[in-house]
């Protein structure tokens, strides 16, 4: 008996070691927002006379912008985005998991292939169009593709969504026929409903992947009236060549708070939509 | 008539619910491939006429191009040191934490933190302040009494930085190989157990095949994404110093949106395009050999 404690103790203690580690630049990171330049670099966690007003100026460190512009832009673009993904995405999975049609298959493979597609193909194509069609500088190039059930992340909402459509019993479309249900009716009133938690995690990963998605914004978004806030923490550090780290890396914090208050309500959809459909963080 | 209708009816509504997918699939990436094919025989920058060169991108790409040479030797140094190390950081985590069953919540945090926050450019900027030369990791270093070195700054130890950096972020691999784990039948340690089979034996002959179409997955995302590197190339490195982190996607934005050769950057995009595609064909070529599906053992489903 007393073998098995001490092995459950070492793996425990292997553990809390092992989190310890994974999560130190984390706090380190939270005690050097606080830390003026002189004191940044030391091994100490905490800072000897916490710098809040880091925070402050932070927030006001672009001239003639504060921080609480930019975040409204990003929430902006973020809720046009997730608005559109949910549309089209369930749309389309209803269509794919539910109806047949000819070619159907031919479809769905197609589906597949661009799952693996790396974007990298698509970006110079894409931004010649969007950059013809007077789209650059707007949030078109985000908004519409993810109408379109694209985007970042789109395709695979979609064949996340699919899968979990698959699941639902087709009898329950059976019977809602016979009562007189069209084909919209049993997406909105019986699969929708139940597909519900498919569609949390898509909603997580949607905003995660926008938020972080630098690359789209740096190509597409190039007035500072327009940036979100990624590129606006890139232009700070740009223009100071990291001579105010204090201020940079409070307003870093800062902006994983979204990620992280998300996290931690649903931490439980976040690991299981991970777990069950092999998403990446 | 009633069937005649409903037959008729799905396929028309079918097409309808499907019409925001396959309008952007043709729209906005199986034109734009074509596209971009097309563009990759060109010299276009964007602003004035686009004139075919024929194959003069692919030549001078293989035959007189040292950062195209330099960029995918540093991308597959990153791909065969990151994918590895992730995966098994991962795996080594999972199974320990597969035993480990209280507290497992507040573990599995801490440990997929990183990778939640780790595609951003605020943990880029954390890193590049830490790896610097008064940064954290010298000073750490300092109280054990060792010199630090510039290590975003030396050519000898950017890239590896920037592989510590990924491999932080194990989080992810390690949450799909735990949903493996929990997939394997528990009566197959226990009678191995009884015929006193030690725990690395265990291991080899029962989890590491069980958890092989798991490893797969992970291996073919890992490989994928780890070729399409960017953003901590990008914000820490610049690509520098000397070119030691001047992975490939890097180059192809300089190509397209710096230079704004387009026509070059279509013809690098296809080659990566091709490289990743003969990447993971090999290693699904591969899988006959090392990814085991229950079936295969005789077992159900």
């Amino acid at each position: 008996m007393m073998r098995i404690k001490w092995k459950q103790v070492s793996r425990h203690a292997a553990m809390i070691v092992f989190s310890l580690v994974m999560i130190y630049p984390v706090i380190w990171w939270i005690g050097a927002s606080l830390k003026s330049n002189a004191e940044l670099s030391s091994p100490n966690i905490f800072p000897a006379v916490p710098q809040w007003s880091n925070f402050t100026k932070g927030w006001n460190s672009v001239p003639g912008y504060s921080f609480t512009h930019f975040y409204l832009n990003t929430f902006t673009l973020e809720i046009a985005v997730l608005v559109a993904t949910l549309i089209s995405c369930t749309l389309v999975a209803f269509g794919f998991g539910r109806l047949d049609f000819p070619l159907k298959k031919f479809w769905f493979s197609l589906l597949m292939v661009t799952l693996m597609l790396p974007g990298q193909v698509l970006i110079i194509p894409q931004y010649a169009m969007f950059h013809q069609m007077g789209w650059v500088n707007t949030y078109l190039p985000f908004i519409i593709p993810h109408l379109l059930a694209g985007g970042a992340g789109g395709t695979f909402f979609v064949f996340l969504l699919i899968q979990f459509v698959r699941g639902i019993p087709k009898e329950l479309d059976e019977s809602a026929k016979i009562d007189g249900c069209s084909w919209f009716g049993i997406f909105w009133r019986i699969v929708l409903p139940l597909t519900k938690p498919a569609v949390v995690t898509v909603m997580i990963f949607c905003f995660l992947w926008n938020w972080d998605d630098f690359l789209g914004h740096l190509l597409y978004i190039n007035s500072v009236d327009k940036y979100t806030v990624g590129l606006a923490l890139r232009m700070i550090n740009d223009s100071q060549a990291g001579q105010e780290w204090g201020q940079l890396l409070a307003m870093s914090l800062v902006s994983i708070m979204p990620a992280t208050v998300i996290f931690m309500l649903l931490q439980k959809y976040f690991v299981e939509g991970i777990a069950t459909t092999g998403i990446k963080g | 008539m009633k069937r005649f209708l409903s037959r008729w009816d799905a396929p028309v509504a079918g097409y309808l619910f499907i019409a925001p997918w396959l309008i952007g699939f043709l729209w906005l990436t199986a034109y734009p491939m074509l596209l971009s094919l097309y563009y990759s025989f060109t010299d276009y920058t964007l602003m004035e006429s686009i004139d075919w060169v024929g194959f003069k991108n692919y030549i001078k790409m293989f035959t007189n191009d040292a950062k195209f040479v330099q960029s995918v030797k540093v991308t597959f140094l990153y791909v065969l040191a990151s994918v590895p190390l992730k995966l098994v950081a991962a795996l080594f985590v999972a199974v320990i934490l597969n035993k480990a069953v209280k507290g497992i919540s507040a573990y599995r945090t801490a440990i997929y933190f990183p990778s939640l926050i780790g595609g951003s450019i605020a943990v880029s900027l954390l890193w590049s302040n830490m790896f610097g030369v008064d940064g954290f990791f010298n000073k750490l270093l300092d109280l054990v009494g060792i010199q630090g070195i510039g290590w975003i700054t030396n050519p000898g130890t950017a890239l590896g930085s920037l592989i510590l950096l990924n491999t932080w972020q194990f989080g992810s691999a390690m949450v799909i190989f735990l949903a493996g784990l929990k997939q394997i039948p528990k009566d197959l340690y226990e009678a191995s157990s009884v015929d006193g089979a030690s725990r690395w034996t265990q291991f080899r002959s029962i989890t590491l095949p069980m958890l092989s179409p798991t490893l797969y997955f992970n291996l073919i995302m890992g490989v994928i994404s780890a070729f399409q590197m960017f953003t901590s190339a990008f914000v820490i490195t610049r690509g520098g110093p000397m070119n030691s982190t001047y992975v490939y996607a890097l180059y192809l934005y300089e190509q397209a949106f710096n230079r704004y050769q387009l026509g070059y950057a279509s013809a690098l995009a296809w080659v990566m395009l091709i490289m990743i595609v003969v990447v993971t064909a090999l290693i699904s070529g591969s899988s006959k050999y090392w990814v085991f599906y229950e079936t295969d053992m005789g077992g159900k489903k």
